[in-house]
């Protein structure tokens, strides 16, 4: 049967040495290694509730009087997107379990991203010769951050009409171009009939086929430059060790899946998320309060929330202030990322093809980077729940927002520094890791920098 | 996927590394065997158990339960079978150097540039193609276009006019007496309940609390004050009034505005006042607009000020 079907392809295709080669393939083991496949595997769930969904939403923003299942918003005027989402919520078997779990998994899409980014960041795995995958990663980070949000303002609810609000006057706060791109984007002037047909399109159809695509070409360069590898263990920059991909590894990898699934489900079941019924439908003068989008928008609004109220205006000209904290941040957030293998082998000198990785410890300030650059994007997406702190400490909001504008700038200051020190110390000492590091060594790490050995 | 196209490395192929001891074999009756077939078990009744729910009516936390031990189960079942029945290795594989070397490079560059000069022998030709293409990119543009209308006025404008009547969200017209002090209404030009640029804030302040700025002497109605509700900021609906400071605070930002003081913003980022409707009173007692804003509501953009 095997061999009936390999020839029928072979004898067309001639595929038979690439599929043995692929079978024989060797792939290295390690927990951290997951977190890619953990991504890509929610990326298969979010298409197969994705589908399922599609058959059951409206993209409507037509005005229609809800009588469904949930009696409390009975008689009120929705939009017919919200009126279906309501629907396939309640009134669709298994529709409500679909829908959470799709939102759950884009949460858990984005996370494993970033994850899967940050091992890749301080493990050196971006170096030459995988640049180019690197930027497609990040390429896939904007993407599903976009798609993310495409994809909650769908509902029309008032959380997420509110976000697309926002995303107007970001839009609108670029100079020269800026309102023709709103205008562009939304249809018209906010708020526009067309805007949630547009988002479908874009978050069902286009988004995810530029994903398909840029999946297949990460995985085809990881295939091709066959993966890295931590040093150790006699592993060398010539050979790659760990169990073969058939059938040990697919075992493996087809297991995770199955995990990946089953924890979702897990939380699509048992923990309710965006109950859109709670925030009602969307209206342009109603908001609701405390107002918070999912988690990977948090930065983002944390930098709205925390820049100050500065804008340039000058010769009947404007900047207008999100056009800082969000256009500017944003493009800075990503060019940067984009940039980051190009700046450390300029900052370095260093030209060499890397197939071992680096432990954080082996390059402080690369790791420094890193930690400081993550801590500055905490603050943020705390500051984001400036008016939660607020009630929760009970102090003024304007107080709890000075003080994040003082935590942004110093908290990474003194990430780095730590961060630099610690691992400067742990590299001296060559303990194998933190706990085991001689208390001498730590002092030693802080003390003033010594001629290096 | 790229297929390899080194036979060299097929070749080389994989050796394993020594084995510290015999892998197992695959067979149900070992202990990882046993677990594994209990694994599969979990989940083939899990299966089952959820069909039987979902014939029933479906139960959303039931459902996502036993879809949990559906997938689990068989992830449970694989991961042990692959990480305990099956050749760990680890086995060796060579890599093969990504670069094919200077010489192949040359000669790509010079197949692709002896190419590139049998073209550009006919220059006119190529030229002629370079404006082709310039104009279909232009045309192309034309598509592009029709997405939206042009921004031009209507960031200036809302839809209040000269002696339009302040309505609520049910299309009731206002009069000054419907607000106690302390209160708040939203309302909207007559005709246009809902209107997202149009939406704005009727206040009534205790009695000769209100500090207009110079030139708006005459914009309030006894002590009712009319503000444009969308914030200066990013656009939200400036949602939250607190009355006793006589603060209004947006949900989304936390920006805050002095409303004794004109609206003027005190903390968080918002820069610019919100605009002030100017009210009056018309014959049958309601309340009407003076005008339209006397600036563009919402937050800004590069033009706002020409």
């Amino acid at each position: 049967m095997v061999r009936r079907t390999l020839s029928f392809f072979d004898e067309r295709l001639s595929v038979s040495r690439f599929v043995r080669s692929s079978l024989d393939k060797v792939f290295p083991d390690h927990y951290a290694f997951l977190l890619g496949e953990i991504a890509l595997y929610c990326f298969i769930v979010l298409v197969l509730t994705g589908i399922f969904l599609t058959f059951f939403f409206n993209a409507s923003s037509t005005e229609v009087v809800y009588h469904g299942a949930y009696h409390p918003l009975v008689g009120a005027d929705v939009s017919d997107a919200y009126r279906s989402t309501l629907e396939l919520s309640f009134s669709v078997r298994a529709g409500l379990v679909m829908r959470q779990v799709h939102h759950w998994a884009a949460l858990v899409f984005i996370a494993a991203i970033v994850a899967h980014l940050l091992r890749i960041f301080f493990s050196g795995a971006f170096r030459k010769p995988r640049e180019l995958n690197w930027m497609i990663g990040v390429t896939m980070l904007i993407l599903a951050i976009f798609n993310g949000f495409a994809g909650y303002s769908l509902p029309d609810d008032l959380l997420s009409g509110t976000g697309l609000r926002i995303a107007f006057s970001i839009a609108e706060s670029i100079p020269l171009i800026g309102t023709w791109i709103a205008f562009l984007l939304f249809g018209g002037e906010y708020p526009s009939e067309r805007i949630i047909g547009r988002l479908f399109a874009i978050h069902t159809i286009i988004v995810p086929a530029l994903l398909s695509g840029l999946i297949a070409a990460h995985l085809a360069m990881v295939w091709r430059q066959k993966h890295t590898q931590f040093p150790g263990d006699g592993h060398t920059e010539d050979t790659v060790e760990g169990p073969k991909l058939w059938p040990t590894y697919a075992m493996k990898s087809l297991g995770l899946f199955f995990a990946v699934a089953a924890v979702l489900c897990l939380l699509g079941g048992l923990f309710q998320i965006n109950p859109i019924w709670l925030y009602g439908p969307y209206h342009a003068y109603q908001v609701s309060s405390p107002a918070q989008p999912d988690w990977y928008m948090g930065w983002l609004e944390g930098a709205l929330r925390l820049f100050p109220p500065w804008e340039i205006r000058a010769f009947g000209f404007e900047i207008p202030n999100p056009f800082f904290p969000a256009v500017f941040l944003g493009g800075v957030t990503f060019l940067g990322l984009y940039a980051w293998p190009f700046i450390e082998s300029w900052l370095t000198r260093d030209r060499e093809v890397h197939h071992l990785l680096d432990r954080p410890r082996d390059h402080p300030f690369r790791s420094s980077v890193g930690a400081a650059t993550l801590s500055f994007y905490s603050v943020l997406f705390f500051a984001a729940s400036n008016d939660l702190v607020a009630k929760w400490l009970k102090v003024p909001v304007a107080d709890v927002t000075n003080a994040f504008r003082v935590a942004v700038l110093v908290v990474p200051l003194v990430v780095f520094l730590l961060t630099h020190r610690l691992l400067r110390a742990l590299a001296r000492s060559g303990a194998p890791r933190f706990s085991s590091m001689p208390r001498q060594a730590l002092r030693k790490g802080f003390r003033p920098a010594e001629p290096s050995a | 996927m790229t297929e390899e196209t080194e036979p060299r490395e097929e070749r080389l192929g994989q050796r394993p590394a020594p084995q510290p001891e015999l892998q197992p074999e695959p067979t149900g009756g070992k202990p990882g065997g046993r677990a594994i077939a209990l694994a599969f078990i979990v989940s083939l009744l899990a299966s089952i158990a959820l069909g039987v729910v979902y014939a029933l009516g479906g139960q959303p936390q039931l459902e996502g339960t036993l879809l949990f031990f559906s997938f689990g189960g068989i992830a449970a079942g694989f991961i042990t079978w692959g990480g305990t029945l099956l050749p760990q290795g680890p086995y060796v594989q060579e890599r093969h150097p990504l670069e094919q070397g200077p010489l192949q490079q040359e000669e790509t560059t010079e197949t692709f540039e002896e190419g590139a000069e049998d073209l550009e022998r006919r220059r006119l030709l190529i030229r002629l193609m370079t404006g082709a293409f310039v104009a279909l990119g232009a045309a192309l543009v034309f598509p592009v276009r029709s997405l939206g209308s042009r921004p031009g006025g209507s960031l200036f404008l809302t839809a209040w006019r000269r002696g339009a009547r302040a309505v609520d969200e049910h299309n009731k017209p206002v009069r000054p007496e419907d607000l106690d002090v302390g209160g708040v209404l939203t309302v909207f030009p007559e005709g246009n309940a809902g209107s997202a640029d149009s939406q704005t804030l009727l206040i009534k302040l205790g009695s000769g609390e209100y500090r207009p700025p110079p030139g708006r002497e005459n914009w309030a109605v006894g002590d009712i004050v009319a503000f444009s509700k969308v914030c200066t900021h990013a656009g939200c609906p400036v949602g939250l009034y607190e009355a006793e400071t006589h603060r209004l605070y947006c949900p989304c930002h936390q920006s805050v505005f002095a409303v004794l003081d004109g609206a003027v913003p005190t903390s968080g980022p918002a820069t610019r006042p919100l605009p002030q409707l100017p009210l009056a009173v018309d014959a049958d007692g309601y309340l009407v607009a003076q005008g339209d804003y006397h600036e563009p509501i919402g937050p800004g953009f590069w033009n706002r000020d020409r």
